[in-house]
């Protein structure tokens, strides 16, 4: 059951995926980027990170893809012309295939392996992932969240700064 | 049994696919979507081996990845919109202003 939930949406994300890059319009590109995201949020369902799910469909597939939308709307982006660009497509392709072949290799002769935690299957479901995740947030990552705090605050600056028409 | 490695794999694929996006496209907006497909990719990455190691940091890296991936879109796309207003375009061939 497992795995065919997984085939099923790895082929659907790697489809549309492969459907962002290709689209001629901006606004088809975008909507495929959704169906990507939400391919990825029942891809993180299955790894028992049901607040990833949550706040992949929120933060991606709702704030950050609602902000590239209202862009290419604003701006009125006609579909591009279509043009060969065969150097282009070579080179890309060639480069990406390239770090597929070399990702592949080092993934399948390697071991992940690490500091193994107690953060089981059984407590997750005990706990809830919410809670655990606050409490890691909360206590041993205290000072990065602060950090990405005023992140988002230089972010909301120079975004309002950049948007002026005359300073 | 899906493994560890299966995810692995899936993002690997999905960032030589963003990859091949960012190369080969000239609207900039696309581009910055392809950036983002990569940025999920790492993300699947991250959330896969903290599931395998039953650990939590994994996840709270992911957190963070998405708060710069937000911080991103908020200057990025205020940046398209300052380059259009002098432009009328934003393909990636007329950024050229810096060139003499």
């Amino acid at each position: 059951m497992l795995s065919i939930l997984f085939y099923l949406f790895a082929v659907v994300s790697i489809f549309s995926a492969f459907y962002v890059t290709k689209s001629r319009s901006p606004v088809n590109s975008a909507l495929w980027l959704v169906t990507t995201f939400i391919c990825f949020a029942v891809l993180y369902i299955t790894l028992d990170a049901p607040f990833m799910a949550a706040i992949q469909i929120m933060v991606y597939a709702g704030a950050i893809m609602v902000l590239i939308v209202f862009v290419i709307m604003l701006l009125n982006l006609g579909t591009a012309v279509k043009k060969r660009y065969t150097h282009a497509l070579v080179w890309g392709g060639g480069m990406s295939i390239l770090m597929l072949i070399v990702t592949n290799f080092f993934i399948r002769r390697s071991i992940p392996t690490g500091t193994v935690g107690d953060i089981t299957t059984q407590t997750i479901k005990s706990y809830g992932h919410t809670e655990l995740i606050g409490r890691a947030m909360f206590t041993d990552f205290l000072l990065p969240f602060e950090i990405a705090s005023i992140l988002l605050l230089v972010a909301i600056i120079g975004a309002v700064v950049l948007s002026k028409r005359e300073v | 049994m899906i493994t560890v490695y299966h995810y692995m794999i899936l993002s690997a694929i999905i960032f030589s696919i963003g990859t091949f996006g960012v190369l080969t496209r000239k609207n900039a907006i696309v581009i910055f979507m392809c950036i983002e497909l990569m940025l999920n990719a790492v993300n699947l990455t991250f959330i896969a081996l903290s599931r395998h190691l039953q650990n939590m940091d994994g996840q709270i890296f992911v957190f963070f990845v998405m708060t710069v991936a937000a911080a991103e879109a908020a200057v990025g796309l205020a940046l398209m919109i300052a380059f259009y207003r002098n432009r009328e375009s934003i393909d990636t061939d007329d950024f050229n202003m810096l060139k003499w």
